[in-house]
């Protein structure tokens, strides 16, 4: 039986050294279908956003079905978040922050939705829902016109309000470290 | 104290140790007290052996669920976070199951054995990670402070008189945690030179994701946790995995966390724009203010307990997210003038440290405040002061001077300064 025992020991000393190579071996490579299934994010300049469009008369619809019954009928005076209005109030004792008066980019309201949305059933709505239930919600805050229709490449050129009413922190900001690389 | 006992000259032991316990906030009524060690109960043979010890009968403990500020005693539907009885607690490491509680879309139950970790974007090699994966790499454990970013909330704009200091300060909590230094996972994936953000997703309902910039603290100090306090998550805090983010605030910590995705710039979610920025008085928005700021809380005596002229210890928490605290001090006459508490050893970075000092009150009208330095330098501010740099509508990020005010008949209240 000595065999097997120099064998053993001779293995371990192998596994010690081949250790970090082994470390890699975690974990296993996903498959492209496998991340498009759960790589929903979507960020301001547009990058995430699938195919489809949405028009402000269907999201009309797609909210009264899926939306009003917390956000209230036009998205105001609902149980939950006011979605609508508040334009001109954020300097004032009793500010209202909506997605009109406080949201700097219309890439987060689909982002959101999609993700999060509607709160029992988070991720039924289409992508063309998503897209048209975006553009009801910003015709409701006068940021586009009631007959427009968003797609990919028309939500990111969306200019919210309150765009320029943010200021990063310098620590940890998008804009941190600039000038120094 | 809120017993009735005759008064007596001198401080007698039996009070003292009344005092004693009532000043770490075990009220527990006990209207038959042991006046003579002949009253004190006979001993018995004690319960079974059980796979579980539950707290004693005699400790009334709990979280109190909670909406936004000002709405309290709210069905547990509504409510939205649910908050540490930290008038309660002593030390500094808070019960697993009285760790605070915030969540968007409840407490998921997820099955570890069908959990997985991606991680992808801007890296050379995307990998999925089960739960045993992670368990098998190298761990780290850590006593850290985690913080809710909108604790403090009550008393922006005005101070509640009958608010406990749970009510005030109880989204603070700290658990020693274990997991996977961010650092080796992303050796593992193999991060691009032009990542220079990671984008933390949570498997809840709602899929909580937050944008966190890739600094060499958060690069050296982050990890991916599935262990609380020595045993694996609560559901309530992220089972099967959460990130953990010492220092850093509350909703950077995702919990139930799926999916880590790296980037050359922020994705902007609804939690880092709409949620957790700062609206200041001029009507402008802080962001990305991630850092939970230097605080401390004196949590004995603290709002709605009650207090006898004489001996009275003090004692409260203090924290910083940008590492150990260096200093307590606590006035007690409404901050004219300060003296140094002793700190609890160990005093550990970003984490809670307890602080306590004796006191003599005299009996008048006064207020007890605290203020806490870190070892960086960072002094917590007075209330004039913060009001004046954050203004009122701020909403996230309260790390103001807390008051309390004590009136003649020894009870403490809420009060903005």
């Amino acid at each position: 039986m000595r065999l097997p025992e120099t064998l053993f020991a001779s293995f371990a000393v192998a596994a010690a050294c081949i250790a970090p190579a082994l470390a890699y071996d975690f974990g296993r490579r996903p498959t492209p279908d496998e991340i498009r299934l759960w790589d929903i994010d979507v960020r301001p300049d547009g990058k995430g956003l699938p195919e489809g469009s949405g028009a402000v008369a269907r999201g009309k619809q797609v909210f009264e079905e899926n939306c009003a019954a917390c956000h209230g009928d036009g998205g105001q005076g609902g149980i939950k978040d006011r979605l609508v209005g508040g334009q001109g109030t954020l300097a004032s004792d009793m500010p209202v922050k909506t997605v009109g008066s406080f949201w700097p980019y219309a890439t987060t309201l689909f982002d959101y939705i999609r993700r999060a949305m509607p709160y029992p059933a988070p991720g039924s709505l289409s992508d063309d829902d998503t897209y048209a239930v975006t553009a009801y919600i910003l015709s409701l805050n006068g940021i586009i016109s009631a007959d427009a229709s968003l797609d990919k490449a028309s939500l990111p050129q969306v200019k919210m309000p309150n765009r320029d009413g943010f200021i990063p922190e310098a620590e940890f900001g998008p804009t941190r470290g600039a000038g120094r690389k | 104290m809120s017993e009735s006992e005759p008064e007596s000259p001198t401080l007698s032991r039996r009070r003292m140790l009344n005092l004693a316990s009532a000043s770490i906030g075990t009220l527990v009524a006990s209207p038959a007290l042991a006046d003579t060690l002949a009253d004190v109960p006979p001993r018995e043979p004690g319960a079974d052996l059980s796979a579980h010890s539950e707290r004693s009968k005699f400790v009334q403990i709990g979280r109190i669920p909670e909406a936004g500020p000002g709405k309290r005693k709210v069905d547990p539907d509504e409510a939205i976070n649910s908050k540490t009885p930290l008038q309660k607690l002593v030390g500094s490491i808070t019960p697993s199951d009285l760790h605070y509680e915030r969540s968007h879309s409840g407490a998921p139950e997820l099955d570890p054995d069908k959990h997985r970790l991606l991680i992808h974007g801007l890296v050379q090699k995307p990998l999925v990670f089960s739960v045993d994966d992670l368990k098998a790499m190298p761990s780290v454990s850590r006593v850290v402070f985690i913080e809710c970013t909108g604790n403090g909330w009550e008393n922006w704009k005005k101070a509640d008189p009958n608010l406990t200091v749970q009510n005030t300060h109880g989204l603070v909590s700290t658990n020693e945690w274990t997991g996977v230094p961010l650092k080796f996972l992303v050796d593992l994936v193999g991060i691009d030179r032009g990542s220079r953000w990671m984008l933390a997703e949570g498997g809840d309902a709602a899929g909580v994701a937050r944008s966190i910039p890739l600094t060499d603290e958060i690069l050296d100090e982050a990890f991916v946790a599935y262990g609380q306090n020595g045993e694996p998550l609560r559901p309530a805090h992220g089972f099967p995995m959460r990130l953990v983010m010492p220092g850093f605030e509350g909703n950077l910590n995702i919990k139930w966390l799926r999916r880590m995705k790296f980037g050359d710039q922020p994705w902007m979610t609804r939690w880092e724009t709409a949620r957790y920025t700062q609206l200041l008085a001029n009507g402008k928005a802080r962001q990305f203010q991630l850092r939970m700021e230097t605080n401390s809380v004196i949590t004995s005596p603290s709002g709605m307990m009650e207090i006898r002229p004489g001996y009275n210890r003090i004692t409260g928490i203090a924290w910083s997210g940008h590492g150990k605290i260096a200093r307590v001090e606590v006035s007690t006459d409404g901050a004219r003038s300060w003296k140094q508490a002793q700190l609890s050893h160990p005093v550990l970075p970003k984490a809670q440290t307890r602080f306590q000092i004796d006191w003599d009150w005299d009996g008048k009208p006064t207020k007890i405040v605290s203020r806490s330095t870190d070892e960086k330098g960072n002094v917590q501010p007075d209330r004039g002061s913060f009001i004046a740099e954050m203004g009122r509508n701020a909403l996230f990020h309260y790390n103001a001077q807390q008051t309390w005010s004590i009136d003649e008949a020894g009870r403490i209240r809420n009060a903005l300064a």
